[in-house]
């Protein structure tokens, strides 16, 4: 058994490892090491956590055992998951976050003398506060999580779910956590403490159904936010200091990718909160869609503008993630550059479904993340391309954000798309996007559209050139 | 007078939601879906909590209603933590610089 005030230094130190475990982030060298630091510091904690209990009987075998076999499962996805199935698998680790910091704050609810937090029934005021509000926030986490995962994985629609009294009623459930919280800690009754829970279960699920699935950027970060501070929420219960410099870094990490993704679509947070999105606007889109002509083209004409072209900017979106078509675009953009034609790489910040998605794809297929750009970055340069290759994105590209202010994208930071000599955009269909509108792209006098799944389109196009 | 230690623990918490802060600004954009996986990792530390609230228990009985929880959430928080950190190490591995007989 080791001193509470050397645990604490060697919490406060794997607190640290944590901190340059996001630090290492900041460049891609650096990130491998960074993970390394991360590694490390939950090595001390754990191990101190063992020391600190000092209890070696027959329970620490069922520990070692439960850590045993939830690792191997969580080794087993980490290795068998492909790179296009990211969001979902983030949105899933966030729910088992939210869920554990239930059951820790439930075990800590009945077993109080374990946790030093005073006996059953009679728990300090002060850890009484925290562990319910680790476990409201934990309850929301996960089942918002679930959601969110369903949506993802398509098991659900993605598409918004709305009722009539919708927001009045989430508005009672968050006053009602409050009032039961209020209550839970002046009568100490565990029935309000169960009520708690469940209630903060359903406000989750009711949060996230009426968001929709391009949304979801916004709402796994907001997810990702929210299981960091149900983790300081418990650090807090336990007096632990990793858990609550841990719940601050993952609160704030998650809380500015949200505002990043907010600022990507030039929407505030509530109004992506609110939800609905993209669900409300379909008569107006449909009735003013008037037939206008479009010039399609095949493979062929494609190859052929990309052979005569010196500079190829491409700008992926999520249906390349949906058609896994980033590496059948790697081999294309090899062939390009065998031809000495200059290819770079735009991303919008929201294009694909969480934050960074479309980066991991173009890496996993190999693509250097040099010649990959933001959109600030390399917004400039589509003037002097010769062609834009849209491949799966949509509404990133609208020039109707810049200049119709009836739009519901107005203001949303777009890719300058129209300004390239000749615009290739891959498209299964004349569909509008997930903001239910047109794209003014597609009619342009300079735009090609090729009709066909992304992947096969990118391989056809590869054997023309 | 004496402060209170909760005081102590929440200066941390204010100063570290400000690292968090500045820190995770500094993260280049295309690591975003890294350091979602890895925040994800490191929020699983509550498995400190997990693993007291499991060794509750006596030796006689090792399973009573609040060490059963705590082995549940070791197991969650251990999927997580395995997970998280080698997925985000296996993202983290494809993140390769053009090659230098390029330039």
């Amino acid at each position: 058994m080791i001193s509470a005030n050397l645990s604490a230094i060697f919490y406060l130190s794997s607190g640290v490892l944590f901190i340059l475990a996001l630090r290492g982030l900041s460049s891609p060298e650096t990130s491998r090491q960074g993970n390394f630091f991360g590694i490390l510091g939950m090595i001390i904690a754990i191990t101190v956590t063992f020391l600190s209990v000092g209890n070696f009987s027959s329970g620490f075998i069922y520990v070692l055992l439960f850590i045993l076999v939830g690792g191997s499962i969580g080794a087993f996805i980490a290795y068998r998951i492909p790179m296009t199935a990211m969001p979902e698998l983030v949105a899933g680790f966030h729910s088992l976050v939210g869920l554990a910091a239930v059951f820790v704050a439930i075990s800590a609810f009945i077993n109080p003398e374990a946790f030093n937090l005073g006996i059953q029934g009679n728990i300090k005021l002060g850890s009484l506060i925290e562990m319910s509000i680790g476990a409201a926030v934990g309850a929301i986490t996960f089942s918002g999580s679930v959601i969110a995962f369903l949506k993802l994985q398509g098991i659900m629609s993605g598409s918004p779910i709305i009722f009539k009294g919708q927001h009045p009623l989430n508005a009672i459930i968050l006053i009602s956590i409050i009032i039961l919280i209020y209550l839970l800690c002046s009568t100490q009754s565990s029935n309000l403490f169960w009520i708690l829970i469940a209630v903060s279960f359903l406000i989750g699920f009711l949060l996230i159904i009426p968001i929709g699935g391009a949304d979801m950027p916004v709402v796994i970060s907001m997810l990702n936010s929210y299981s960091g501070w149900a983790a300081a929420g418990i650090g807090f219960t336990l007096e632990n200091t990793a858990l609550i410099i841990t719940g601050a870094l993952v609160g704030s990490s998650g809380a500015i990718l949200s505002y990043i993704m907010c600022k990507g679509m030039n929407r505030s947070f509530f109004n992506v909160i609110l939800g609905g999105f993209g669900a409300v606007d379909d008569k107006s889109s449909i009735s003013s869609k008037e037939q206008r002509p479009v010039k399609s083209g095949n493979a062929d004409d494609a190859a052929f503008l990309m052979k005569n072209a010196s500079s190829v900017i491409i700008v992926p979106g999520y249906g390349m993630a949906v058609a896994q078509a980033q590496h059948a675009l790697r081999e294309m953009v090899d062939t390009l550059k065998k031809n000495d034609i200059k290819v770079s790489y735009a991303i919008h910040p929201v294009a694909g479904r969480m934050p960074g998605h479309m980066n991991v794809l173009l890496a996993e297929a190999n693509v250097p993340y040099d010649e990959v750009f933001e959109l600030e970055e390399i917004n400039n340069d589509f003037a002097n391309a010769d062609v834009a290759f849209v491949i799966g994105a949509n509404d990133v590209t609208n020039p109707v954000a810049k200049t119709d202010p009836q739009s519901p994208i107005y203001g949303m930071p777009v890719l300058d798309v129209e300004k390239c000599k000749s615009v290739l955009f891959v498209k299964r269909s004349l569909s509008p996007g997930y903001a239910g509108i047109d794209n003014d792209l597609f009619y342009k006098e300079n735009t090609l559209m090729l009709f066909a799944d992304a992947k096969k389109m990118t391989e056809d196009i590869t054997k023309n050139l | 007078m004496e402060i209170d230690p909760l005081i102590f623990r929440l200066s941390i918490f204010i100063l570290s939601i400000f690292v968090g802060y500045y820190v995770v600004w500094s993260v280049t954009p295309s690591l975003h879906t890294p350091l979602m996986s890895v925040t994800n990792a490191i929020s699983s530390v509550i498995i400190v909590g997990a693993i007291i609230a499991g060794l509750s228990g006596n030796a006689d009985s090792v399973f009573n209603s609040s060490s059963i929880f705590g082995f549940l959430a070791i197991a969650l928080a251990a999927i997580n933590i395995f997970g998280g950190f080698l997925v985000t190490q296996r993202m983290l591995a494809m993140y390769k610089k053009k090659k230098k007989d390029k330039k």
